[in-house]
């Protein structure tokens, strides 16, 4: 297949069209003025971005909510992950493997809303939960987070064959040491990737957040949202900035742990080979 | 469990009974404890398995019963009440009346009857799809090149071109939005550079506009169109294409009569990534899309929040799902047994 042109200039239009919006942010926040020409270079946006108290707290709030959220969806995730994977048949399969898929196509505003009821009912009933905060946002994080990392693990699991796990229940291991020895180090990678991928959800979701949050517990995602309605604010900018040297540090860095494990591993593998012959 | 076999990973067995009984009982740790159940202390250990097991698909499953599918039978019980002001703002479905002792049941269906007799519902509806349905045409035109263009790269350069496009989306979602504000504002960046160009002397109006929500949308549903066609093209059989060259065809031919029909799957989940979500978008249209881009995933916010009429905000809810979600569960469900079967 000879390269062809058309293919490179396509691969570099849609690149431009994900990369030059991102770039413009960046660039707009070290801009001194509001508009959007260039009148001189001035860090004072990311000055009055840290003493935002408003938008730090929510930041804070925000970040603990994700990393409880990410940490409860990788425990279910995993759970749900296994008995798709490893348990055959049971009775309810085809009901949970909906429920697992169906919030990664359901439109949030119906999710949150769904969620609000159920917390609204659950409180007239039992009088659980007391109205509405951050402890009703990690729920309703948790339960659409752990699809994707269902995802993510079932995937892994069914890629790799069940022979070692196999082999150690042969040799007497009990299922719980299995797991732990031999399935948890094999698939820890996706665990790893489950997690990051549902804390960044949660840091980000707006839309099942605002129906389930309460006076007074204000994600980050509900500060900018507001303030981004109102117009264009570049503490905004700064904030993106920030978030985007974050994602882009903690990818790279990821990628070279990659690439330097594969080496490893690869040199590990001559090492045998050499000995072996 | 008895034996040397207690220590587990570390002990010298390898080609000891247990380790020679084989794999056919490993089917043990998939499908129940019913099987292989001859060698004794098995039976403990299966006891205690089930236990595990019992607990692996309860707590999972109990989760989703109870956050996922209740709620949605709440809608559904809401959206058959009538709205009252007062906290909750719904009458409740089981009343018992005082003097006669009696338990009244409070269903009205008239949410559903309100939604088809105000043409905004309806409209919204169908503009959604619409919006939704050009938006995945534009993903389509813009991802499929990508895709295939890095499908067919050097093997060393996929996984960082695939990295690269995956990145913006690991950014948050209301930032990529907002990316756009800040370039299509009528001050944006876009006005500017155009009319220093000279192509204009007044700032077009781009915000705020239908044409901003399908810009929107494609910025940020691209990698859920790029990842599935990636996957379906990286896998294609190239000696197809080298045949068809063999044997004279052009390439623009060999890609409309193999590489095109041979990655309808990948177009069609990439689709379906995009399509289903963007139906129901709120904070896009909300922010790029002027006024008058309806869309019902708007509507429904506004009735629950602005209006605070929740048992028409449930009922717009349930019919999303009835006319959006569960077609669209059957139809992956019957294509997944297709495939399945061939």
């Amino acid at each position: 297949m000879p390269k062809s042109w058309f293919l490179r200039f396509g691969l570099l239009v849609g690149l431009l069209f994900l990369y030059i919006p991102i770039l413009l942010l960046i660039v707009m926040s070290f801009n001194e003025g509001r508009l959007g020409v260039w009148t001189g270079f001035s860090l004072h946006w990311y000055a009055q971005l840290f003493q935002n108290d408003q938008l730090l707290g929510a930041a804070w709030l925000s970040v603990q909510v994700a990393f409880v959220s990410a940490s409860g969806a990788v425990v279910l995730g995993t759970m749900a992950g296994m008995l798709l994977a490893r348990f055959g048949a049971f009775r309810g399969r085809a009901l949970f493997s909906g429920m697992v898929s169906a919030p990664l196509v359901m439109p949030e505003v119906i999710m949150g809303l769904a969620m609000l009821l159920l917390f609204v009912s659950l409180e007239q009933l039992t009088g659980w939960p007391e109205g509405r905060g951050m402890m009703t946002i990690i729920l309703a994080h948790i339960t659409f987070t752990m699809s994707f990392v269902t995802v993510v693990v079932q995937s892994r699991l069914v890629s790799l064959d069940a022979s070692l796990e196999e082999a150690a229940m042969d040799l007497g291991a009990r299922p719980a040491k299995v797991f732990f020895v031999i399935t948890l180090p094999i698939i820890a990678p996706a665990i790893v990737s489950g997690w990051l991928l549902a804390f960044t959800l949660s840091l980000d979701d707006l839309v099942i957040t605002s129906f389930v949050s309460g006076p007074g517990s204000s994600t980050l995602p509900q500060v900018v949202f507001s303030s981004v309605r109102l117009g264009v604010s570049p503490q905004i900018n700064a904030l993106a900035t920030i978030v985007v040297s974050i994602v882009a540090l903690g990818i790279l860095g990821a990628g070279f742990y990659n690439a330097r494990q594969e080496k490893l591993r690869r040199r590990d593998e001559q090492l045998a080979q050499q000995q072996g012959g | 469990m008895a034996g040397p076999f207690t220590s587990g990973a570390g002990a010298p067995v390898a080609g000891g009974p247990v380790a020679g009984g084989g794999h056919s009982s490993a089917g043990v740790v998939l499908t129940g404890p019913v099987q292989g159940g001859g060698r004794s202390g098995l039976g403990r250990f299966l006891t205690r398995l089930a236990g595990g097991r019992r607990l692996v698909v309860a707590v999972p499953y109990g989760w989703l019963l109870l956050f996922f599918l209740v709620p949605f039978l709440i809608v559904l019980k809401i959206a058959l009440s009538s709205s009252q002001v007062g906290i909750p703002p719904f009458t409740p479905m089981f009343e018992t009346s005082l003097d006669e002792g009696k338990t009244i049941v409070n269903l009205v269906w008239y949410n559903f009857t309100y939604l088809l007799s105000d043409n905004l519902y309806i409209i919204a509806y169908l503009n959604s799809l619409w919006i939704a349905a050009i938006a995945t045409v534009l993903c389509l035109l813009l991802g499929y090149p990508m895709a295939y263009a890095i499908a067919k790269a050097d093997p060393r350069w996929r996984a960082p071109l695939l990295m690269l496009v995956i990145l913006p989306f690991w950014t948050s979602f209301l930032i990529r939005v907002y990316a756009w504000i800040g370039i299509l504002r009528n001050e944006g960046v876009l006005n500017n550079l155009l009319m220093w160009t000279g192509l204009i002397d007044q700032p077009l109006h781009l915000l705020y506009t239908p044409g901003a929500t399908y810009v929107g949308i494609v910025y940020n549903y691209l990698p859920f169109m790029i990842l599935p066609l990636y996957a379906t093209l990286e896998k294609m059989d190239n000696t197809l294409l080298e045949a068809a060259a063999d044997l004279g065809c052009p390439p623009w031919k060999a890609f409309l009569r193999i590489t095109l029909p041979l990655s309808v799957p990948g177009m069609l989940a990439g689709s379906l990534l995009v399509f289903i979500p963007a139906t129901g978008e709120f904070v896009i249209p909300e922010l790029l899309g002027g006024p008058d881009t309806l869309m019902i995933g708007r509507v429904l916010w506004a009735e629950f929040f602005n209006n605070r009429d929740w048992p028409v905000a449930s009922a717009v809810a349930v019919a999303l799902l009835l006319f959006l979600v569960v077609p669209i569960m059957l139809f992956q469900n019957v294509q997944g047994k297709q495939q399945g079967k061939a």
